[in-house]
């Protein structure tokens, strides 16, 4: 099942069709080395965690087989549930609110044409995505704070009776945090889509400003087809980054408060590591992967079904 | 296979094959879940030296030994230095991670091939079962530990079936701490508050003075869970001790939802409904509250004696620190206080040279003295010995003399958190922060608890 394209030449004259051919050889021989490192440091991985996941073991002393209980547990555990459903929710934040507002800036951005301002607003939109999502989560952390900058810039516009410990507070802590992942993928979702629109062409908007379309028009019938690879792009980054989110929380708020910002992310860290219960926090990485696999890969259906 | 042919584009084989690549590797995983992992410790019970196989002489040999310590605690810096002076064929390399990683790590570092002498080890959980580390029974009876006070070593000790309390020695504390009440008197004093509360009632007459004159009456942060300094502050004083400890110690059929934990709870919620806890406490952590009391800013604060030097600093003479007073008087004090606990490797090559500087530690002058000097905490080991020198009148100096007074009423009590490896994350932080935030009541909250001991306890 290793399924590895080998570079054929189309010359005329086949080689004989005995044994492995010259090039052939010579491109295992090439792909080795990241074979090995992909081989060593994913697949192995993921077929000893399928293994851990069907066992009762602490990492160290001797396991005990126990069938599809961990499974079970995933599945019925409410603690678990909810840091999936979290997790959903983040969804929102990290994928929903950072290409929608990336396709709004990115538009705006172009219509600004190739001045300094547009460079300028790219580089300051972008300066997120260099900033650890470690660090993004302290700074941010303060910022929230009884006495951050965000309550403070509240009371001084007047609006200090919304003023709260906004990673403390039930109702506003998971959008809090959140809104640091759309703060941090804004960015990014601007400038790919900035480039995606670059590629398309422009004559397609002379004809359709002759055609009489205004902006609205251009927008989803040019731009909006035109960047549906970026945005396939997008939408699975983000989706990957919102289903296994640990920096952001791990840093910010841990869970809290009570399990209001648990992700599946933090309890298989804590599962596997603190309460030292390796089986089950492996069956739980399993699920999160094949979640991810199964809403990621509908989107790549998606981003191809037009393409032909 | 899948030859390029140029007519289909290839990424579209590339991503029909990423579903059966998975299907693939979980397949291989099936396959390989038929073969246990992991070896058997063999409880590592059975090969228990006694006592004249070990030697309390020091080798005259030149030795290098590896302690594994969290980052933060310059503790074990200055007593290695100090033993290495003493004795210079002895040198050491400390190890520093986060308490964290070092606690999510150390099972693994012990299991190693090269594991360190001496590790900081702040629960055993089943590495006594996995065979990970030394007795040190027959150290205790070569070195004549029995004179030490055994309610000091018997959390530190644990069976084979993983439960504390009996069993072998396991590890032993690089300080013994003790928890208690840091009051600020100047705040006091404006408030008409003349001396520290006898009893829980006089404590709760103080938080409503406070409280009325817009004071904050208790300094706490629950991001991280100190709260429960606080929470189980109040349940020992209700609570059967004994009854308490078989909890910690994890024995059969012991339970967290008992009368006195129960009370002990609501009292807390009671706090909580009356606003005597910050408005964003479950977005501080330990340090952020540690600060705000440093700055003036509440009456009382519940930590440990590993503060005193900080908030001395911080307040000067305008603080006091005391036991956390009965619920009736006369009833004797029962305080948290734990052992800074390191454990020595079962694979140390250096058994007899780590655990000198062990005994080294509790019984030289200059050891007892770093020890107070740099965390604020006794050294423990036999009583009789000389305490160390603090500052008179130093918060300190009143650390210590708690130490002695809740050794000698027997009222040490560990702290809950270290009941079982995950329950401080996974339940005592997220369930008190609901507690602190009335949105639980405090049968809830020991319910919840003991629900979650039981899973965690049960699948050993």
């Amino acid at each position: 099942m290793t399924g590895v394209p080998a570079p054929v030449r189309r010359t005329g004259r086949a080689a004989p069709r005995k044994g492995p051919r010259r090039g052939e050889a010579h491109g295992w021989l090439l792909l080795l080395p990241a074979l090995l490192a992909y081989v060593g440091f994913v697949v192995w991985p993921l077929i000893v965690g399928v293994q851990y996941s069907f066992y009762d073991w602490n990492g160290v002393g001797l396991a005990t087989w126990v069938g599809f209980e961990n499974y079970a547990t995933v599945f019925t555990d409410p603690e678990l549930l909810g840091a999936i459903g979290n997790a959903l929710t983040l969804l929102v934040f990290f994928t929903v609110i950072p290409v929608g507002a990336g396709l709004v800036l990115a538009t705006l951005i172009r219509s600004l044409r190739s001045g300094g301002f547009a460079r300028a607003s790219q580089t300051i939109l972008f300066l997120p995505q260099v900033i650890p999502l470690a660090a993004a989560g302290i700074a941010w952390s303060w910022m929230y704070a009884q006495t951050g900058a965000v309550n403070e810039i509240l009371e001084a516009v007047g609006l200090g009776w919304l003023a709260r410990p906004w990673l403390a507070d039930y109702g506003t802590a998971l959008p809090a945090v959140g809104l640091i992942g759309s703060w941090v993928l804004t960015g990014l979702c601007t400038v790919l889509l900035l480039t995606g629109i670059g590629k398309i062409d422009p004559s397609l908007y002379e004809a359709a400003r002759i055609d009489g379309a205004g902006w609205w028009r251009e927008f989803f019938t040019i731009t909006l087809p035109g960047l549906r690879q970026e945005i396939a792009v997008l939408v699975t980054l983000s989706m990957i980054a919102a289903l296994s989110s640990f920096d952001i929380i791990y840093t910010s708020t841990q869970g809290g408060p009570g399990r209001e910002t648990l992700v599946p992310a933090i309890s298989i860290y804590r599962i596997g590591f603190t309460q030292s219960d390796v089986g089950l926090a492996s069956a739980f990485g399993i699920v999160l992967m094949i979640l991810v696999v199964a809403l990621v890969l509908p989107i790549q259906r998606l981003a191809r079904a037009g393409d032909r | 296979m899948a030859h390029r042919d140029g007519r289909q584009p290839s990424r579209r084989r590339g991503a029909r094959r990423a579903p059966a690549a998975i299907a693939a590797a979980v397949t291989a995983g099936l396959v390989l879940a038929a073969c246990a992992p992991g070896t058997d410790g063999g409880g590592g019970s059975s090969d228990t030296p006694d006592a004249s196989d070990v030697s309390t002489e020091l080798t005259k040999k030149k030795v290098k030994l590896t302690i594994a310590d969290e980052t933060g605690f310059p503790l074990t810096d200055k007593l290695t230095e100090e033993y290495t002076r003493q004795h210079p064929n002895v040198t050491f390399t400390v190890n520093r991670d986060t308490f964290q990683n070092l606690t999510a790590n150390a099972p693994r570092l012990l299991a190693s091939n090269n594991p360190p002498d001496l590790i900081r080890l702040p629960t055993m959980g089943e590495t006594v079962k996995d065979g990970l580390l030394a007795n040190l029974d027959p150290y205790h009876k070569a070195y004549g530990w029995d004179s030490w006070p055994e309610s000091q070593l018997e959390p530190l000790r644990m069976d084979k079936d993983g439960v504390r309390g009996s069993g072998g020695l396991y590890q032993l504390g690089l300080g013994y701490s003790v928890t208690g009440i840091y009051m600020n008197t100047k705040l006091a004093e404006e408030l008409g508050i003349d001396g520290p509360p006898e009893t829980l009632g006089e404590l709760e007459e103080d938080l409503a003075t406070a409280k009325a004159k817009g004071v904050l009456p208790i300094v706490a942060g629950d991001k991280d869970g100190v709260v429960n300094f606080v929470v189980q502050a109040a349940m020992n004083q209700y609570a059967d001790k004994e009854e308490f400890l078989t909890w910690m110690y994890n024995k059969p059929g012991a339970s967290y939802d008992t009368p006195g934990n129960r009370k002990g709870a609501e009292l807390v919620r009671k706090w909580a409904d009356a606003g005597y806890f910050p408005k964003d406490i479950n977005s501080l952590d330990y340090f952020a509250f540690v600060s705000r009391f440093n700055d003036g800013k509440g009456l009382f604060t519940f930590n440990g004696n590993w503060e005193a030097a900080n908030y001395q600093k911080g307040l000067g003479d305008d603080v006091t620190f005391f036991l956390v007073p009965p619920a009736k008087k006369g009833e004797g004090h029962v305080a948290m206080g734990a052992a800074n606990s390191f454990s020595v490797a079962a694979k140390s090559k250096n058994k007899d040279e780590i655990v000198h500087f062990l005994n080294w530690v509790h019984t030289d002058a200059k050891a007892r003295q770093i020890v107070l000097d740099v965390t604020g905490a006794s050294a423990g080991g036999d009583p009789s010995l000389p305490q160390p020198k603090a500052k008179a009148g130093s918060l300190a100096e009143s650390a210590l003399e708690m130490s002695t007074q809740i050794a000698n009423e027997g009222g040490q009590v560990d702290f809950m958190a270290n009941t079982t490896a995950g329950i401080y994350s996974g339940s005592i932080i997220p369930e008190s922060q609901l507690l602190v935030t009335s949105k639980i009541s405090g049968k809830e909250f020991v319910q919840r608890v003991q629900k979650f001991y039981e899973k965690e306890v049960g699948k050993r």
